[in-house]
């Protein structure tokens, strides 16, 4: 306790006019205008029309909205107590779609709970930002330096949930939760060579893991490195894409305007392909712009992170920071034709429930450490009475 | 533990700091890689784009048509409903076959055909399921249209020959393009596009074609045209003008047998061909509705050859209209008119007998005589007096032995034998009983129907060169151009004295009384016709046979009967128009060729379509 006094970190409870004063609104106004713009792209997808998906997406960014205003005021310490137990039963879901899930698309990713169904892996993504969050306030520098073994229960977090999505098989997620809590290890103070020795290690293993990739995946990364191979076929997706990109040069066609999206030669353009259609229709202006505002909200969870007080609350808003512009990145890259196709979301702007609210809530998670940023949380999560 | 905690909060934010200069780096790669494609890449993707949107569907163009003379239509073309499926449009081809199966009737055959273009031709290219739809089987096609992805009702237009079998070996007919036809040319993979296999489709099948159109579409992925842009529309295909007279080629079809027979009426002066008949016929109508196998088999191994065009294609001895180059070989070696010789009944050379027809011999008979009653010995002393090349150079002199240059494919050459082709390719010398056989057209002299007729022509016309034409004109759009070239025919270098003393006595052999032909004289005045008739020998009649009596031609099986023939011209005053009749087994010249020969040479004066103004035509389009 009196080291928290010394530090002048608060431990009581705040008022909830505090709490909502103290939310990023910033912040809020830039998710919005993300999704704003995503509005007008499903619009255009619909060509001209608010059916079939924009009107879904405002209503759904209205309930996700109210629901990541909703976790932003419980207190964090809720979150850091329970970091443990959520991830255990998001796990217990992930392990039961392989059990009972439904297939869809050719791979086995949802569980249907009869009112809604829910994509675990997604949920897996911030449970697994949780826990490492919290097992790294635990865990004082010194030991994580010197005693090698404090890395195997973080590399059991995540490897088990990593492989259970390889297996659905799901890449994109499984790369993303995987670079994601590279990332919480690096920023929690892991040594270099040790991720040198990973990456050396995970080169060596590549073609062991060539081996269990499944034929789409494979065909994926050829068609990759050679779009040409096969131009109506694999390559179809990418060479489209960058053909509707080009066309849309620096200032674009003009909204509603895009002939690649509108005579469906873009494939999926209201769900990964939607940046391509940006780019058709607004030109580099509309991409950049987009980009930009993405920009500022991560440098908001930047600035969220660098100015909370405790460990816990760092990590976790840099976390879901990183695993934003993660799905920000890949989806990109992927439609600018610098990564193999991977199904990963533009986050906000593409249509679809699952990401929409992953990422939602992952930024309930960073307001709420801008709220609670000042508060004490003891090696045991010891503050306040949890 | 303060300690601690600093070192912590330090080692965060330095990394915090690389982790955010490692994500400024990624997004400015991809800040680079967009200003890469829509900046410098941006004109060739834009290119591309528009190559995706835009789609160029090849508009078939009409085939032109094919007229008589006086313009009646007897190859045109008719508006058809077909069923069409572009593979690329669906995506399992076999199954909306299938669907598609289920509301029209598909014979065996096609499914195969279709199963095998599908998986052949490229997936844009339509394959035609059916054609000839009826209005029930095109409604309900329509009906059911959104379940049958990439199934197309086209209105198209398909080959109609109206007077059918009447004249199918001049016109022809057309077919698809087979595979060895094709060259590349898109407009040929089209699925309906049909090509002159034969007659004047094939001769003219290239002006006829015409050019094809273009419809620039904008298109969406799967190809589904979503508007049209641009449209140029092609040009239909010349109209053919014939120089048959469709009525004459109805009326000489009719008096031909149908055992396999041909006849042809040709202009003496101009070479116009007015009549091309052959039988037995067939309907090329059902060709350009792609003809059934068993059909097709049936017309290929049919012995009396339906297909074949037998005016031109039909080879034949001469027989005794040989004469008439014989005789006229013979004047202008110097024979006197008034030469005669005594017909005994044959004429010995060595130890061989040459009979005359007529057991017992004419008797004294001289040229006119010899032509009139047909006596064979005469002709074979004349051919001994002349010898057989100067037969044969007459002989070439009047049209036979080649090709004469007619508008349709495979015109035969026939044959006439000379000392040097017996030398050179038989390797054996040439006897005087070769040149006695030659002498009556028999041996291995050959013609066709059509060289007959250009040869009475030659006779009818004091010795002109002319050569058949079937091509009148040819139409595209308002330019006509004159089919064959229109020349003015030369003169053979036959002396007019030689021609009319042949003429003279052609006439005889019809206009005298106990003359061969003498009963299938025309007795109007101004009407009467000229000839010659031949019977033609298929077996040769063995020694014993003499002896024990001919077999009479009727007892015979019809392969060994005797072919008839009957060259003419009328009318013997100022001849207009020359026939020639084949009646393959028909027996005796006089008795069966001559007749029909009359019947046609008749028609054709009362009508006498060189006189009437010559095709009025309606221009219009090529569309009926």
């Amino acid at each position: 306790m009196p080291s928290s006094r010394l530090y002048g970190l608060r431990d009581g409870d705040m008022s909830f006019a505090d709490k909502l004063s103290n939310i990023s609104w910033p912040l809020v106004v830039l998710l919005t205008a993300i999704a704003a713009v995503g509005f007008a792209m499903l619009y255009s997808a619909g060509s001209g029309n608010a059916e079939p998906w924009a009107m879904r997406h405002v209503v759904r960014f209205s309930v996700t909205l109210i629901i990541m205003l909703s976790l932003a005021l419980i207190d964090l310490r809720f979150w850091f107590h329970q970091a443990y137990t959520i991830y255990a039963v998001v796990l217990v879901l992930l392990a039961a779609v392989d059990l009972i899930g439904m297939i869809g698309m050719g791979a086995q990713r949802w569980l249907d709970f009869g009112v809604f169904i829910i994509q675990p892996s997604e949920l897996m993504k911030l449970a697994a930002i949780l826990a490492l969050a919290r097992y790294f306030h635990t865990l004082p520098l010194e030991e994580l330096c010197n005693r090698p073994l404090s890395l195997a229960v973080p590399l059991v977090l995540v490897l088990v949930p990593v492989a259970l999505v390889v297996k659905q098989p799901d890449l994109g997620t499984a790369i993303m939760i995987l670079f994601g809590s590279a990332a919480m290890m690096f920023l929690a103070g892991v040594r270099w060579w040790k991720f040198a020795a990973v990456m050396v290690a995970g080169l060596g293993a590549l073609p062991l893991a060539w081996q269990f990739l499944h034929d789409y995946q494979k065909d994926r990364v050829l068609t990759f490195l050679d779009p040409e191979r096969d131009p109506l076929g694999r390559g179809y997706h990418i060479l489209q894409s960058k053909i509707a990109l080009g066309a849309g040069g620096v200032f674009g066609k003009g909204f509603l305007q895009g002939s690649q999206s509108h005579l469906n030669f873009l494939p999926e353009k209201q769900t990964d392909f939607v940046f391509t259609m940006l780019g058709e229709e607004m030109g580099l202006i509309g991409g950049l712009g987009l980009i930009f505002l993405y920009v500022l909200v991560i440098g908001y969870g930047y600035s969220i992170a660098l100015r909370c007080r405790h460990h816990f609350g760092r990590l976790l808003a840099l976390g879901v920071s990183t695993t934003f512009f993660l799905y920000m990145f890949v989806n990109m890259a992927m439609v600018t034709g610098l990564i193999p196709v991977v199904g990963v979301p533009l986050p906000l702007v593409s249509y679809g429930g699952t990401a929409m609210l992953t990422v939602m809530l992952g930024f309930g998670l960073v307001l709420s450490v801008g709220i609670h940023k000042d508060i004490y949380i003891g090696r045991r999560g010891d503050a306040g009475n949890w | 533990m303060k300690k601690t905690e600093q070192n912590r909060d330090r080692v965060f934010t330095r990394r915090a700091a690389i982790l955010g200069l490692a994500q400024s780096g990624l997004i400015g790669v991809l800040a680079g890689r967009l200003y890469y494609l829509q900046i410098i890449e941006a004109d060739r993707y834009a290119t591309l784009a528009e190559e995706n949107r835009i789609n160029i569907r090849l508009l078939p163009p009409a085939r032109g048509r094919i007229l008589d003379r006086f313009g009646t239509p007897m190859a045109l073309n008719r508006q058809t409903y077909k069923v069409i499926l572009i593979p690329e449009q669906t995506t399992d081809a076999a199954a909306t076959f299938a669907a598609l199966s289920q509301l029209i009737t598909v014979g065996e055959g096609d499914r195969r055909r279709i199963i095998r273009e599908i998986g052949r031709r490229r997936a844009f290219m339509p394959v035609t399921v059916r054609d000839d739809l009826n209005w029930d089987e095109v409604a309900s096609i329509e009906l059911n249209s959104p379940e049958l992805p990439g199934i197309i009702i086209d209105a198209g237009q398909s080959r109609l020959y109206p007077q059918g079998a009447l004249a199918a070996h001049v016109l022809g007919y057309v077919s698809a393009v087979s595979e060895s036809e094709q060259t590349g040319d898109l407009l040929l993979e089209l699925p309906d596009f049909r090509v002159g296999k034969n007659g004047i489709e094939r001769r003219h099948d290239k002006l006829m074609r015409g050019k094809a159109g273009t419809s620039e579409v904008e298109v969406n992925a799967l190809g589904r045209v979503v508007r049209e842009l641009r449209r140029h529309e092609g040009g239909s295909g010349s109209d053919v003008v014939l120089t048959l007279d469709m009525d004459l080629q109805q009326f000489a079809m009719g008096k031909l047998p149908e055992e396999g027979a041909a006849a042809v009426v040709v202009s003496v002066h101009s070479g116009e061909v007015l009549a091309m008949a052959s039988t037995p016929s067939f309907d090329p109508n059902k060709f350009s509705r792609g003809i059934a196998p068993n059909e097709w088999r049936e017309l290929i191994s049919d012995a009396r050859t339906p297909l074949l065009n037998k005016a031109i294609h039909g080879q034949y001895a001469p027989g005794s209209t040989f004469k008439i180059i014989v005789a006229l070989a013979a004047l202008e070696a110097g024979l006197q008119p008034n030469f005669t010789t005594s017909c005994h009944g044959y004429t010995e050379i060595g130890e061989n007998r040459f009979h005359c027809w007529k057991h017992g011999g004419h008797g004294e008979v001289n040229l006119h005589g010899a032509m009139a009653g047909s006596c064979d010995v005469f002709f074979y002393e004349l051919g001994l007096k002349v010898g057989v090349d100067r037969i044969a150079a007459m002989a070439r002199k009047m049209g036979l032995g080649s090709t004469l240059g007619i508008d349709l494919p495979g015109e035969a050459a026939g044959f006439i034998p000379t000392r040097e082709w017996k030398r050179t390719v038989l390797k054996q010398p040439w006897w005087q009983g070769d040149t006695l056989i030659t002498s009556i057209g028999q041996g291995a002299v050959l013609s066709t129907p059509l060289q007959l007729a250009i040869m009475a022509a030659r006779v009818a016309n004091g010795g002109k060169a002319v050569m058949p034409r079937l091509t009148r004109e040819l139409r595209d759009g308002s330019i006509t151009t004159s089919g064959d070239a229109e020349i003015l025919p030369s003169s053979l270098g036959i002396s007019p004295e030689s021609l009319a003393i042949v003429a003279e006595a052609m006439s005889g052999v019809v206009n005298e009384p106990g003359a061969t032909a003498y009963g299938s004289r025309i007795p109007i005045p101004g009407f009467a016709m000229a000839g010659k008739t031949g019977t033609s020998q298929v077996r040769r009649i063995t020694v014993s046979e003499r002896e024990t009596g001919i077999k009479a031609n009727e007892d015979l099986p019809w392969a060994q009967r005797d072919h008839a023939l009957f060259v003419a011209f009328a009318p013997v005053e100022r001849p207009q128009y020359a026939c020639a009749v084949v009646v393959e087994h028909g027996g005796s010249g006089a008795k069966v060729a001559a007749p029909i020969a009359r019947d046609i040479l008749l028609e054709v004066q009362k009508k006498d379509p060189l006189q009437n103004p010559a095709n009025p035509v309606a221009t219009g389009g090529s569309n009926a």
